[in-house]
């Protein structure tokens, strides 16, 4: 079986102008939601009392907030979570007078009223906490930029590292842009899967700019941007059909993962999505504008009168 | 050309067998089972033990599977979680208030495979459910401390030297005394600084007064906060083992907070009350006019302690010092007959109480109790030799290296912890942790299924190949983390379904490759050599670059990132292994030997 039997090389290059004026806008809507709206940050990154707690039938999601009022925490927020009989209980910082003990309080309480409550989890992060998570978070994504740049240097040119990090840091505010515009709670495993959407979109660059490194030896008598059309539609088929199954894994995770990695592999899906697009039409767009040449690869032979010395 | 050297073929197979040995043990799961540690430093767990325990659970007919001894515990395993906590209770009535006996889940792996140290994977608090707390220490807390206790003594100081000063006062970090004139200051700066060599002094004058500022030298104050946490891990460290949990995690964690993990722990209140709690210390007489045992009922005016090897001492009820009184315990040697002793620096108002208790009791036995949960325990009971003054006191006399190390640690420990508060929780019950494990298992399942499918429909034999290779992929993964122990968590899981999605283009790329040369009319065993050849380069290239991602996301990263860096580091490596050697290998095993090859299955 084969999917793509694409005989001639699909001209990418002269879309180059309209796909990537398409990724500009996407680029700046996601600026425009970070910038308006914000992130929806976890309980890891802003502090706060996180509770799940389990009842044995369908939980009043009213009852157990009145219940919360008497022990003077009207504004906590209560909702359903993964089933009826499941409740989250998120309780901010600012309202949180005894730190660590909050979560006993609450339990006590829920207790009093319904004795079939149980405590499934509790995550209680204090503010130094959280903002020591945003710095590390802030830390970890400069590392992984400055490394990648750092070997895409090496390995290709100064260029083509470029390309990639612009086109991949384009994916990273994009993801963040769709967490920003729906207000998914963005939370430490969230700041995993995008940083390894970084990784992995890089990836789909580097395989795309192998073949044009290749072609660029191979294809001497070739124009840049047909060099570049050939590498592109030479590796579609890879593309489309790795993506297609790293995203098996992620969907399969997506539904029965469960509440935990449901926006972890949210992210992915996005981060998937974008790369795919970036890599081929964002990538290597912006290689041309940087003028990538034969040169960058095949040193010109130098003449003999050169060598010779005075 | 399509054939490999024997070496490689042999290479492979031990990777396989490897993996087979090291990943078997998560397939028999774990069992119920109690684990028995001895609580005194003076007590081991040893073939006494051993048996005691045998013993104990045969009387009580209840039957272990598994009775083993390893280097700090005897552990017990049993069939059903309701002998297990039977077990429990008989132990615990049994063993007395000596041991801890504390419930752990052991690996059901046959004894073959646990003597070759193949052990389950180590599953983090999220899937096995437990506590985890980060503490902060509050380092400036233990700086006033200091510094307050400091401004007390150097009144008495200058007062025990009859040097006229006008008020000493504190701000903060600075600790300010008034002289009247400069005669008396410079008298003054001299005492001051030989006997506190830890304080930087600086003279100034006000007005028509001579001051002296004086503040923490910052080696000091570095000092004074590392001992402080040090002293607060062996507190906490001692009140865990009262939990009686089985494998708890204790660790400094930065400059100034404390992890401590507590696996399979439910009752969160009762664990922060124990974590919370202060220890106290007392100095007080020993009555040794009367003779006591267990059992005998203490005179009046006097309490009855156990010292820490479990004997009985009898202490008069009247507190000569509190533990407050103590600045600092250092281990070290006696001048005069350089036998290992504990050096206990008092500040002022306790070397004043000190000297006045030892002066008028000379030759009497004192004893130290430390205090904790209410319940008192003798760290040590000295004969008083002479009046001490100073407030420097000594203590040795029967005792090893090792135990002046402990008890310094014990009165400090004790004395001056610094304040903790919790200021991260993370609580996740067993059911929880169940539902996320399932919930990893199935979803890694289910995609792996997925992916088989589609990779034989569309690439056939090479399709086949690419599934195994990645089955090899998902042995070794799972082999390495149970072999390296390292902690598995939920986002560890969603790492190897991640990994294994990710290890897939490594075949993909090869498959596509040679795709390509067959349709460019390179005949097919060139093809298969060419493709692999040209994959390599961009396989290398791109699992760099996600390894890069990954170390920075394990430097970076804390608690649930730093798992899933650690599985997508390892993933990497071992898909590159799989998926280039072994897919290699089986290619070879099956096209490589044929002479002339026509047609090969790739879709």
């Amino acid at each position: 079986m084969e999917f793509f039997k694409i005989k001639h090389d699909v001209p990418f290059m002269s879309y180059g102008r309209y796909t990537t004026s398409i990724s500009l806008v996407t680029f700046l809507f996601a600026v425009f939601f970070l910038a308006t709206k914000g992130l929806n940050f976890g309980v890891d990154f802003t502090g706060g009392t996180v509770m799940e707690v389990h009842y044995a039938q369908t939980a009043d999601l009213n009852k157990v907030r009145d219940q919360l009022g008497t022990i003077g925490l009207h504004d906590a927020l209560v909702q359903n979570f993964g089933s009826s009989a499941d409740v989250l209980i998120q309780v901010p910082l600012k309202q949180n007078k005894v730190g660590a003990k909050l979560s006993e309080q609450v339990i006590d309480s829920l207790h009093q009223q319904d004795a079939s409550v149980q405590l499934r989890r509790v995550e209680f992060v204090g503010p130094q906490v959280g903002k020591d998570l945003v710095e590390n978070g802030a830390m970890a994504l400069l590392l992984v930029s400055l490394g990648i740049v750092g070997y895409l240097w090496l390995r290709f040119e100064w260029k083509f590292g470029l390309a990639a990090i612009i086109a991949n840091l384009h994916d990273v505010v994009i993801i963040l842009g769709f967490f920003a515009f729906f207000q998914w709670e963005f939370s430490l495993s969230v700041l995993a899967a995008v940083l390894a959407v970084l990784g992995y979109s890089v990836n789909e660059s580097v395989v795309v700019f192998d073949r044009i490194r290749e072609n660029f030896r191979k294809m001497r008598k070739t124009e840049v941007h047909e060099i570049i059309d050939n590498a592109i539609t030479r590796t579609m088929s890879r593309t489309i059909i790795t993506h297609g199954c790293t995203q098996m894994m992620v969907t399969a995770m997506l539904f029965l993962g469960g509440e935990t990695l449901h926006y972890f592999a949210l992210a992915l899906t996005i981060g998937i999505l974008f790369s795919i697009y970036s890599s081929v039409l964002v990538a290597s767009p912006l290689l041309m504008m940087f003028g990538v040449s034969r040169e960058d690869f095949i040193k010109p032979e130098k003449t003999e009168a050169e060598e010779v010395l005075p | 050309m399509n054939r490999y050297p024997l070496w490689k073929y042999l290479l492979i197979a031990a990777a396989f067998v490897f993996g087979l040995v090291y990943a078997l043990p998560n397939l028999y799961g774990e069992a119920p089972a109690v684990q028995v540690l001895p609580l005194r430093s003076g007590l081991k767990a040893d073939a006494a033990l051993l048996k005691r325990v045998d013993a104990a659970l045969k009387a009580a007919q209840l039957n272990a599977d598994v009775l083993s001894l390893d280097m700090t515990s005897v552990k017990a395993r049993f069939a059903d979680t309701d002998t297990q906590l039977k077990a429990k209770d008989v132990l615990n009535a049994q063993l007395g208030e000596d041991y801890v006996v504390a419930l752990n889940l052991l690996s059901r792996s046959p004894q073959w495979l646990a003597s070759m140290n193949a052990l389950p994977m180590y599953l983090g608090l999220d899937l096995r459910g437990g506590v985890h707390f980060l503490l902060q220490v509050d380092m400036k807390g233990a700086l006033d401390k200091a510094t307050e206790s400091a401004s007390s003594d150097f009144r008495s100081t200058l007062r025990d030297q009859n040097i006229p000063y006008s008020g000493v006062t504190r701000e903060g970090s600075l600790v300010t005394v008034k002289f009247r004139d400069a005669d008396t200051r410079g008298k003054g700066v001299a005492e001051l600084k030989q006997r506190f060599p830890g304080f930087e002094f600086l003279t100034h004058e006000e007005g028509s007064d001579f001051l002296l500022n004086a503040h923490l030298k910052p080696t000091e104050e570095t000092h004074i906060q590392e001992t402080a946490v040090q002293q607060n891990l062996i507190t906490l460290r001692n009140r865990v083992n009262e939990l009686g949990v089985a494998e708890p995690v204790i660790q400094q964690q930065g400059i100034d907070r404390i992890v401590v993990q507590l696996p399979g722990v439910q009752d969160t209140a009762r664990a922060k009350d124990i974590l919370g709690r202060t220890a106290t210390l007392e100095v007080r007489l020993v009555d040794d006019e009367h003779q006591v045992g267990a059992g005998s009922v203490a005179p009046f005016g006097t309490e009855m302690f156990r010292d820490r090897d479990g004997g009985f001492i009898l202490v008069k009820k009247s507190v000569l010092l509190t533990g407050e009184r103590i600045n600092d315990a250092q281990p070290g040697f006696d001048s005069r007959n350089n036998e290992p002793a504990v050096h206990i620096n008092l500040d002022a108002v306790g070397a004043r109480k000190f000297k006045d208790a030892t002066r008028e009791n000379v030759g009497k036995r004192m004893a130290i109790i430390l205090f904790e949960k209410g319940k008192g325990e003798v760290v040590t009971a000295p004969v008083i030799r002479e009046e001490i003054g100073g407030g420097r006191v000594q203590i040795s006399g029967k005792m090893t290296t090792e135990e002046a190390k402990d008890t310094s640690l014990l009165l400090r420990a004790g004395a001056l912890a610094a304040p903790m508060e919790i200021v991260e929780e993370r609580t996740v019950g067993p059911s929880l942790g169940a539902d996320n494990i399932k919930r990893g298992f199935d979803s890694t399942k289910i995609g792996f299924i997925a992916i088989a499918i589609f990779m034989i429909v569309y690439y056939m034999v090479f399709g086949g190949v690419s599934v195994m290779a990645l089955g090899v992929n998902l042995l070794l993964l799972v082999a390495l983390l149970s072999l390296l122990q390292a902690t598995l968590t939920l986002p560890g899981m969603a790492g190897i379904a991640l990994t294994l999605g990710m290890a897939i283009d490594s075949n993909v790329l090869i498959n596509e490759r040679i795709r390509e040369e067959l349709r460019n009319g390179v005949p097919p065993q060139t093809a298969i050599h060419e493709g692999y050849e040209h994959a390599f380069a961009t396989i290398l290239d791109s699992n760099i670059t996600n390894l890069v991602v990954g170390i920075a996301l394990f430097m970076f990263g804390s608690g649930p990132i730093r798992g899933f860096a650690v599985v997508l580091c390892l993933g990497i490596l071992t898909s590159m292994f799989s998926a280039v050697l072994v897919s290699r290998a089986l290619v070879n095993v099956i096209y490589g030997r044929k002479a002339r090859l026509n047609k090969v299955a790739i879709g």
